[in-house]
């Protein structure tokens, strides 16, 4: 069983109307199964109402599914007395980067997650340097989060936690509210923190550069798992990416109109590195 | 206009009160507040005003940040020193139709406006040098014992915490709306009072809409990082008295005395 794995998961919001009865029942997640092996990259990606960040807060026991079962580490997320040692494994970050900070100062907010795991204080000063080392936010240690940029800000969110020494991290739409800047930033601290630290990343994300180099990509559309494989694989199939309303990237689509119109290129390119070699190629 | 307000914001420095522990730093300002109003004659006012210019240049915090907040009772202060300006009885001194002053009521004016200003500036001291959670951490751990009355110390004081460090959001976020609204015709500036504060509506309920969600969103990350309450927590930053500490105690008794014993002489 892998670090994080899901059988039949459903979800369903309820919708109450004025006197609160039962008036309509969504159903967010539907009959999902998703084995996600440790050390791995995953990317999530979909359009906004898929399901993904419904799915994302299944995977830190914020929620407990409707029907089928989660676990993570090999708990049961819908078991109450595995809830902290869940959100303790699997760690979360969420999207607006100022609604997540507590502390008033950079390393009180990193500091906070072992706190409330009743870590001793000594061990905690020690968590909390080497988490703002690996996200190379050291420097900031003493500033207020208010006057940091958005991906700084996401930074200390991640630093925040790596403290609490997750095995897996999962990053819900992180860049969303990000610089073009703050993105590079932030999506190369989670790649570092996934080779050095080898912590499981699951990456939630509509942006499809952010997802070429992960190990495995999921694709989802209301409430299904649609499409899995690797960037690649997920890619190369654009039309089918178009039918879902998602991008692909734009080096894939300069390659894919390219050959609609009939030049013999590959289908599968990725980067523009990829595409400038094939280009070049061409007779 | 609302960020003139220094209550709550922290000013980096490196001084002795910054490191001073924060328990010693509200014990202090609380019997700073007591003494100011004690006082009833200007030798007590000039010790409390040495006293509080030698803490105003430790604090390393320049001055015009403890003015900044005096600007925002300035109304009040000035309702208050009319008050006592012309309503307090006694020996007339200038009389303008109904209107007297008397030799009482200056003086009564002049005690209560300096008794504001320093209210304000020695809270702010306390609030400049201490960073809000070692603050809201010195609340609750000297008002620790109340638990045992089922006074939930720890979750106040989180609240406190939490509500200072969204303080500078939430007007940056007022100012956002504000200049929204005003790009669409809104109008906060002319009219009476109560089309002020008509105008104040379009303006309140998206700050509050927003508040809520921020709100939420927190909740939901405190608690994906384990927040369960006080219970079973422990501390980076626990509180430990210094040598520094016991020295300010004893600054601060010394000056507590001084002022009762000047009380009882005068």
């Amino acid at each position: 069983m892998g670090i994080v794995k899901t059988a039949k998961l459903v979800y369903e919001y309820l919708k109450h109307d004025e006197e609160g009865n039962v008036e309509a029942v969504n159903r967010a997640i539907d009959g999902v199964d998703i084995d996600i092996e440790e050390g791995q990259f995953i990317a999530v990606l979909g359009h906004n109402g898929s399901g993904k960040s419904t799915f994302a807060k299944h995977i830190n026991a914020l929620i407990v599914p409707t029907e089928g079962t989660m676990w993570v580490d090999g708990l049961k997320t819908d078991e109450e007395q595995n809830t902290i040692k869940v959100r303790q494994t699997a760690g979360m970050v969420f999207q607006n980067p100022d609604n997540q900070i507590i502390g008033t100062i950079v390393e009180e907010d990193v500091g906070f997650g072992p706190e409330n795991l009743g870590v001793p204080t000594q061990e905690i000063w020690e968590r909390v340097n080497k988490s703002l080392e690996s996200v190379h936010m050291t420097e900031y240690r003493h500033h207020s989060p208010n006057k940091l940029s958005g991906g700084q800000k996401q930074r200390v969110a991640i630093a925040g936690v790596i403290a609490m020494h997750p095995k897996c991290i999962v990053l819900d739409e992180p860049t969303a509210m990000l610089d073009p800047n703050g993105r590079k930033e932030v999506i190369k601290a989670v790649h570092e923190l996934n080779k050095k630290e080898k912590i499981t990343v699951i990456l939630i994300t509509h942006y499809m550069d952010e997802v070429i180099d992960a190990d495995k990509v999921y694709v989802m559309d209301e409430g299904k798992v649609v499409m899995e494989g690797t960037p690649r694989e997920i890619f190369s199939q654009v039309d089918k990416m178009k039918d879902l309303r998602l991008d692909v990237p734009q080096a894939t689509e300069i390659a894919y109109e390219l050959r609609k119109s009939g030049i013999n290129i590959r289908a599968d390119i990725l980067s523009i590195d990829e595409l400038v070699n094939e280009v070049c190629q061409l007779k | 206009m609302i960020r003139d307000i220094t209550l709550g914001q922290y000013y980096p420095a490196n001084s002795v009160l910054h490191r001073l522990d924060p328990r010693v730093k509200l014990v202090g300002t609380l019997i700073f507040l007591i003494t100011l109003f004690l006082g009833n004659n200007i030798i007590m006012y000039a010790i409390a005003t040495l006293f509080l210019a030698i803490v105003i240049k430790i604090s390393k915090v320049p001055f015009k940040f403890m003015v900044k907040g005096l600007k925002a009772i300035v109304l009040l202060l000035m309702i208050s020193v009319v008050f006592n300006l012309f309503l307090t009885p006694g020996d007339i001194l200038v009389k303008i139709g109904i209107l007297k002053i008397t030799k009482q009521g200056l003086k009564i004016a002049i005690f209560m406006a300096v008794r504001l200003a320093y209210l304000i500036v020695g809270s702010s001291i306390m609030t400049l040098t201490t960073t809000p959670n070692d603050l809201t951490d010195g609340m609750e751990k000297g008002l620790s014992p109340l638990k045992y009355i089922k006074v939930p110390v720890h979750e106040i004081s989180m609240m406190m915490s939490i509500a200072l460090r969204f303080i500078p959001i939430l007007i940056e976020e007022t100012d956002k709306i504000m200049k929204a609204q005003i790009a669409r015709g809104a109008d906060f500036e002319t009219g009476g009072m109560v089309k002020k504060i008509k105008a104040m509506v379009p303006l309140l309920v998206p700050l509050f809409i927003s508040a809520f969600r921020r709100a939420n969103d927190l909740a939901m990350a405190m608690e994906a990082r384990c927040y369960t309450g006080g219970e079973g927590r422990t501390k980076m930053k626990p509180l430990k008295y210094e040598k520094r500490d016991h020295i300010a105690y004893l600054i601060l008794l010394l000056y507590t005395g001084t002022m009762i014993g000047l009380k009882i002489v005068l």
